[in-house]
């Protein structure tokens, strides 16, 4: 019998060329791309293309952090973009004086953000509690603040623009540590954080769990509802970072626009990256590679003459691609 | 080897399948290995072997779910290939799984003609199909409306449907993949009626079964794998249950002839009443049910399907929620909100139903096994993984898993050594109660005596088990006491002496034994 057995451990071992191509297939990819750019793409090796991309990515990695965890216990959050423009709105109205006037400026820009996110925090534990306690389907649960979160966005501002010029608060979306900006320190941040939490500690494990048989994992002892609670306030809680990123870019906060279309962009950074969309598999990096996959396809055909619309396209065959690779190494 | 194994072969009818020389590998572990099948026309061939000897691997070669690496089929005449199950539908060939793929909203007659359905004037001719649908169920002697909506009709009706279904593809030959795991013994004979009458009007049947009892019943010929290959071929009648068993294991006969189950005498002292439940009811299926386990002893719950055993072990655990009796744990009262409250009090539940409630397919086998186990293993919400591997190495060893090791996904695991990790999940808590709910359902025979002896050890060593299985003999040869549900109701308690399969039976069928308890 133990024959057998390492003579089929040594079959495996010569197929392993092809487990690692699907196991690695994402991050080939982005090299294949990076490798591209270099040949291809003038002036691609300087720190500004990379600050620009990273950049780019940064919110959607933010926000994705939250989502992959979403995703990996078999659930997903439309209501990112919504919790964003949550987020956006109310931190101007405290640093701003708005709503409440702190005369000590960094202590108010202090204020601002925490209220800001814990709010988007509160509004994703919400869904959760939607999620658990009345057994809605994740997607129908956060399709509510998904419409209702822009609302009450608005309404908390009145449907004012409100327009700002603050360096105690938009080093955020501006500053830089050490060369690097600091929305990519947060997100990098963020990204390390999550990879070891769902590798290494028991909330990840209780993620996977209920994400790959929720029935299962019940009977295990594992609290679902209070981790799925969780799990919802958490990508709030990003969502409520991103928010903030975004209108410190913009110096300023409109209602309507801050996290536009975002749950879309998180979702495919999640898929893009390798996270398996129906739970129990995720990983944190793979979303990071995953976002900045498509955002650097869309720069290579950018940069080389190709219109955004076609852009786009590719980036939804991208999609398609890495849904179907997930098949392939499933079956 | 093969041809050998064919010339051995009478055959009384021309052949309708031929499978040989079908090898097939999954990222490089082979499954099959030259292995071979043939079915002649209107014969009822049974197709056995060992969890992992490549039963379902050939199946799903056949009926194009996988496709085989090297090999030649030819069925009714001509080569065969089919590029999905809904191919080889076309080309005569259905499957009914065990786990009914149907529509459960749609009516029988949808379900039935779903596919090709029947049109007049561009629209469905529902007429025409209610008809077709009432004939083929009246074949089986079936009468029922088949308007309505299938879920409100039992495993054993659409089963029925999920035949009808085939007869109206015209089917040349139907594949059953364990078809009685879930009847009663009634319905078990309506079906192997239905089976005949198939066999009559000229179609194969390939009968996939562990139960061996009933391969006698209805099929004409068996082939055994064992490892990805076809070890026996022959008439069923000319080979005995021991030699079909031995084919399987790979054994000698002698070893296997001992006894049906491997539980055998038990050594150890019963103790104090670990639990008291009295007079439970929730739901429909629980009316009144009493019983009790002492530590060390091994306690059967006995019933047909739907008499409450499951649903009454479930309170226990505080997986359902309880309208109405009493419990108790080691004296004080126990009535658990949840799993985690009966998990701290130190109650295992291993499930009926592995894939369903039991495994977390994508985890490793290590993850697997310590999912109960988690909150002693964490420190601060960090998992001690040199912890987590010492334990895991332990029951593995102990338990006699087979694997790759720790980290090996346990989906790619056979059914019995799936279940041993489950087992394992309970055991490494250090529990003073485990449920086993059909702890040994749908593993092969060697993996089976093999956690028989585990439950018999671990009640030698002072833990009380509630045990639940449909298999009789089962109960019977590894129970101290034994209590039997009825519709919802227990109405007997034996002990001892007093279990015997009549005993039992009397009060599965009548809520009586002869001393009338």
């Amino acid at each position: 019998m133990s024959d057998v057995a390492t003579d089929t451990h040594k079959l495996a071992k010569s197929f392993d060329a092809t487990q690692f191509l699907t196991k690695y297939s994402t991050v080939l990819a982005l090299l294949a791309l990076v490798i591209f750019n270099l040949i291809f793409t003038k002036h691609f090796i300087s720190v500004q293309t990379l600050n620009v991309n990273l950049t780019q990515v940064a919110t959607i990695v933010i926000v994705g952090v939250g989502m992959t965890l979403v995703i990996a216990t078999g659930g997903i959050d439309l209501s990112v973009g919504s919790m964003m423009a949550i987020s956006g709105a109310i931190a101007p109205l405290i640093f701003l004086g708005t709503a409440v006037h702190i005369s000590e400026i960094h202590l108010s820009v202090a204020v601002a953000m925490i209220v800001a996110v814990t709010t988007a925090g509160a509004f994703g534990w919400f869904n959760g509690w939607l999620i658990t306690h009345f057994r809605i389907q994740p997607i129908i649960a956060t399709l509510v603040l998904f419409i209702a979160g822009r609302g009450i966005a608005q309404v908390s501002t009145n449907g004012n623009l409100q327009p700002f010029k603050l360096g105690e608060f938009q080093w955020i979306g501006l500053g830089r540590w050490l060369g690097v900006p600091v929305q990519v320190v947060i997100m990098i941040a963020l990204v390390a954080i999550a990879a070891w939490v769902l590798r290494r500690s028991l909330f990840g494990r209780q993620i996977l769990a209920i994400g790959g048989n929720e029935q299962a994992a019940r009977l295990s002892g594992i609290p679902v509802a209070r981790v799925k609670r969780w799990v919802y306030c958490i990508s709030g809680l990003c969502s409520g970072i991103a928010g903030l990123v975004v209108i410190a870019i913009n110096s300023s906060s409109d209602a309507n626009l801050v996290g536009l279309g975002m749950e879309l962009d998180a979702i495919a950074a999640v898929a893009v990256g390798g996270t398996l969309l129906s739970g129990g598999r995720a990983t944190v990096t793979g979303t990071l590679v995953g976002a900045l996959i498509i955002q650097l396809v869309r720069y290579t055909l950018l940069s080389n003459g190709v219109p955004d619309d076609v852009a786009k396209l590719v980036k939804a065959a991208l999609i398609v691609l890495a849904v179907w690779l997930q098949r392939q190494s499933r079956a | 080897m093969a041809l050998e194994m064919v010339s051995e072969t009478p055959q009384k009818s021309p052949i309708l399948l031929s499978m040989q020389n079908i090898n097939k590998a999954f990222a490089g572990i082979p499954a099959l290995s030259s292995a071979s099948l043939e079915v002649g026309f209107g014969e009822v061939h049974a197709l056995i072997g060992q969890n992992g000897a490549g039963k379902s691997t050939m199946i799903k070669v056949l009926t194009g779910y996988v496709k085989s690496d090297t090999g030649a089929i030819s069925f009714d005449g001509s080569p065969f290939e089919a590029r999905s199950p809904q191919d080889a539908q076309r080309q005569g060939i259905s499957t009914i799984y065990q786990e009914i793929n149907l529509v459960p909203f749609r009516s029988i007659t949808e379900n039935i003609c779903l596919g090709r359905e029947q049109r007049r004037y561009g629209l469905l001719n529902w007429a025409a199909m209610h008809e077709e649908a009432q004939k083929l169920m009246a074949r089986f002697n079936i009468k029922i409306d088949v308007r309505k909506p299938l879920y409100e009709f039992n495993t054993a009706t659409q089963q029925m449907v999920a035949i009808a279904r085939a007869i109206g593809f015209k089917a040349k030959l139907v594949i059953m993949d364990e078809p009685t795991s879930s009847l009663d013994e009634r319905e078990v004979s309506v079906l192997f009626d239905v089976i005949r009458q198939l066999k009559h009007s000229g179609i194969s049947v390939i009968f996939v079964s562990h139960k061996l009892d009933e391969l006698y019943q209805v099929c004409d010929r068996v082939t055994i794998m064992r490892d990805g290959r076809t070890v026996k071929v022959g008439e069923l009648q000319s080979i005995s249950k021991i030699e079909l068993v031995a084919s399987m294991l790979g054994r000698d006969v002698v070893q296997v002839a001992k006894s049906a189950t491997a539980f055998g005498k038990r050594s150890g002292k019963i103790g104090e009443t670990v639990l008291v439940a009295s007079n439970l009811s929730a739901g429909h299926k629980v009316q009144d049910v009493s019983f009790s386990v002492k530590s060390g002893e091994i306690v059967g719950l006995a019933g047909l399907l739907g008499a409450g055993r499951t649903e009454s072990a479930r309170l226990v655990f505080g997986a359902d929620a309880r309208r109405g009796g009493e419990m108790s744990l080691g004296g004080q009262s126990h009535h658990p909100r949840d799993p985690i409250e009966a998990i701290a009090r130190g109650i295992g539940f291993s499930s009926e139903d592995r894939k369903v409630e039991g495994i977390i397919p994508d985890m490793s086998v290590a993850e697997n096994l310590t999912l109960a186990l988690m909150p002693q293993l964490t420190k601060v919400g960090i998992v001690d993984e040199q912890k987590q591997l010492v334990i895991v190495e332990k029951f593995i060893k102990r338990l006699g898993v087979k694997c790759n090791g720790p980290d090996q996904r346990i989906r790619e695991l056979s059914g019995g050594n799936q279940q041993k990790v489950l087992l394992a999940r309970w055991l490494a808590m250090n529990p003073k109660l485990v449920i086993l709910d059909e702890p040994t359902r749908g593993i092969d025979v060697g993996a089976k005596a093999e956690i028989q002896l585990l439950i018999k050890e671990l009640a030698n060593d002072g833990l009380g088990v509630l045990m639940i299985s449909s298999e009789l003999e089962e109960v019977i040869e590894g129970s101290d006491r034994v209590f039997v549900l009825r519709e919802g109701r227990s109405v007997a308690e034996l002990s001892g002496k007093q279990i015997t399969e009549a005993a039992v039976m009397a009060a599965m069928a009548h809520g009586e034994t002869e001393q009338a308890l």
